[in-house]
């Protein structure tokens, strides 16, 4: 599975930028943030590259995010396990759920104690379920930058290194803005790169298309909950906020005004999708009273911002959504994790946040931010920290001189012409977008999609060098393809509808299925199952 | 998408070009920046929200280009006002309270 016997020999000294680390981090969203600071705090040498901006970019920073934050109450803690096991699918893993419970509860006192303006309730205690992304951002970079680690923005990772043993050993990428490369040894690697939301133009999920999901995947990672990645949010037909939760005060429509049976935020969302498949749906968010209104507009501002810029009133007037692809930002599937450090099965190489599966705490659906910020704060932490323990192990020292590149798509030069990255990535979006190709799944479906997915990967693979100032794009475009085939290939291993994965000719959840799914590989995909954690009361009860 | 850098209000602080997500704008020395990727732009506001003098304007529609006009933003109060709905980042901005945790349900 592994292509590190093909790697080409790298010297990292001849880019623009040449640094020597113990622990790089990719990607500069919650969970990078994280990783940065706890490897720091562990007295490792900290770098931290993001393809756009530490504290701008990805799915947190521009909107506000609910925070599974539990005060350590046994009653009150387990009940918020049991509240997300069924519609998890019941593949959530108990062990993990109460760490991230407990680790989450650290991190958000932490913010505090950093001085986040947290708000205050009516006795004047303040309120830590809640945090507005462009301030919690911010925040994180300013701890990131007190905890003396470099910050290199608009500096897009373009593949990993790896030393002769097959450990990774760095990354190599471009520095947008200088118009050169860099090049990061590094003893331990973590990947914070996000989930892919096939840039389908949900708020702040353009940056987000799979990167490191393609770089691990070349040095042999492997995947899990791949078929967990088909969440749909909706959105304006016209805009890119997709903050969901508000619509559970719409009331949804056809275009002459009749309401749409069954359709909703919450359990009504395939009614949309399917309604969407032949025309226009509207909805008008007239279920809030007064009051709600107003709190409202200051809870989520940005939510109002489209409304206000075009005159529409979503309270007192109709607007036509639609329902944008999340993939795996809101899915739960990413790199498959092997211990408790948020190692995947490469060594010296971390995941954390939507690049990792969150499985572990979502199983088969997260319903929102809250779930994925925990999981962010919690596994960011752990990787990173995991990241410096393994950097410390003195032995690794040696391995720089016999670094090679990874990166193969797009980068290896074959003497073959280059691909069009437009192209592909539409291409892929042609596949992955639909609703009655992705949203309602089928084998006969998903197989024509895969043929024509497995024929544009050969294309890809067998294509040359891409040209500097596209190469970032085609990288992009190659990660989504790889993305869009580990994850048509999980959803066709399993044959039954549990949390966001519904196959049209098994739409119940059937109880021997109950596993993860494990993926590898970019030429052949290879499918495994392995057992999920020990059955839940929950289920059992059920 | 991202429709206008007021040239009379930009103070070339670049801060809209580090923090664009999407490496929409280039800097240009001595001068306002450009909108150089305009395709690029996701529409996530968060070059307005960086803005210190409320030069920029993010259109709502996020698929097509639209024709804005900066005197007649300026006058309806829509230049700027991405920073005043709240998120405590923006500079000098009377913070309402973050009202979240009242709603219920949801």
């Amino acid at each position: 599975m592994s292509e590190i016997g093909k790697a080409e020999p790298f010297n990292p000294a001849a880019a623009g930028l040449s640094r020597e680390v113990d622990v790089l981090v990719i990607g500069g969203g919650p969970a990078g943030a994280w990783a940065a600071i706890a490897a720091a705090t562990k007295g490792a040498k900290v770098a931290l590259v993001d393809k756009g901006c530490c504290g701008t970019s990805g799915a947190t920073a521009s909107a506000g995010t609910g925070v599974w934050y539990v005060p350590p109450d046994q009653a009150k803690r387990l009940a918020a396990m049991q509240s997300r096991e069924k519609l998890g699918g019941y593949l959530q893993d108990r062990a993990w759920m109460s760490r991230v419970l407990d680790r989450t509860y650290e991190s958000v006192n932490l913010l505090a104690e950093w001085g986040f303006p947290f708000p205050l309730d009516d006795e004047g205690k303040d309120y830590r379920t809640n945090l507005r992304g462009p301030d919690y951002m911010r925040l994180m970079r300013s701890r990131v930058r007190k905890a003396a680690v470099d910050i290199y923005d608009h500096s897009p990772a373009l593949g990993l290194l790896v030393d002769d043993d097959g450990a990774v050993a760095g990354a190599r990428g471009l520095r947008r803005q200088q118009g050169d490369s860099w090049a990061v040894a590094a003893k331990a690697v973590v990947v914070a790169t996000g989930g892919c939301a096939f840039l389908s133009g949900g708020l702040g999920c353009n940056v987000l298309t799979g990167d490191g999901y393609l770089m691990a995947a070349e040095l042999g990672a492997t995947f899990a909950g791949m078929e967990f990645s088909n969440a749909y949010a909706i959105s304006p037909a016209f805009a890119s906020v997709t903050k969901t939760r508000f619509y559970s005060w719409g009331t949804f429509t056809y275009e002459d005004g009749t309401p749409i049976a069954g359709a909703g935020s919450h359990g009504g969302r395939s009614v949309i999708a399917r309604t969407l498949l032949s025309q226009s749906v509207y909805c008008q968010i007239d279920q809030a009273d007064e009051k709600t209104q107003a709190q409202m507009r200051v809870s989520q501002p940005n939510f109002f911002v489209p409304f206000d810029r075009v005159g529409i009133d979503p309270f007192r007037q109709r607007f036509p959504v639609t329902l944008r692809l999340e993939g795996t930002v809101r899915g739960t599937g990413g790199l498959h994790l092997t211990d408790e450090t948020c190692a995947t099965t490469v060594p010296g190489l971390f995941a954390a946040g939507d690049a990792a599966t969150r499985q572990l705490v979502c199983g088969a659906f997260t319903g929102g931010g809250s779930h994925n910020a925990a999981w962010a704060m919690s596994s960011g932490f752990w990787a990173g920290a995991g990241a410096a323990d393994y950097a410390s192990q003195t032995a690794r020292a040696a391995r720089r001189r016999f670094v090679r590149s990874a990166g193969r798509v797009a980068l290896r030069d074959n003497g073959a012409a280059e691909f069009d990255p437009a192209q592909v990535t539409r291409a892929v979006q042609d596949e992955v977008l639909p609703y009655d190709k992705n949203y309602f799944r089928s084998a006969d479906g998903l197989t024509a999609a895969l043929g024509r997915l497995d024929a544009l990967w050969a294309d890809v693979r067998a294509a040359g060098p891409s040209a500097a100032q596209r190469v970032v794009r085609a990288r992009e475009a190659a990660a989504m393809l790889a993305t869009s085939r580990w994850m048509y290939r999980s959803a066709l291993a399993r044959p039954e509808s549990r949390g966001m994965h519904r196959r049209q000719e098994f739409p119940q959840l059937d109880p021997a299925q109950r596993h993860h799914l494990i993926s590898c590989g970019l030429d052949e995909i290879a499918i495994a199952a392995q057992p999920a954690a020990e059955r839940t009361h929950q289920e059992l009860a059920a | 998408m991202i429709e206008l850098v007021s040239e009379a209000r930009c103070i070339t602080c670049n801060k809209c070009v580090q923090a664009c997500p999407m490496n929409v704008f280039d800097a240009v020395k001595g001068a306002a920046p450009v909108i150089a990727r305009k395709e690029d732009c996701q529409t996530c506001f968060m070059c307005e929200l960086y803005c210190p003098v409320d030069a920029l304007y993010v259109a709502p529609d996020a698929a097509q280009s639209v024709a804005v006009d900066e005197p007649n933003l300026a006058a309806s109060g829509l230049l700027g006002s991405y920073r005043k709905t709240g998120w405590a980042i923006a500079v000098g901005a009377e913070l309402p309270m973050d009202q979240s945790f009242r709603l219920a349900g949801g």
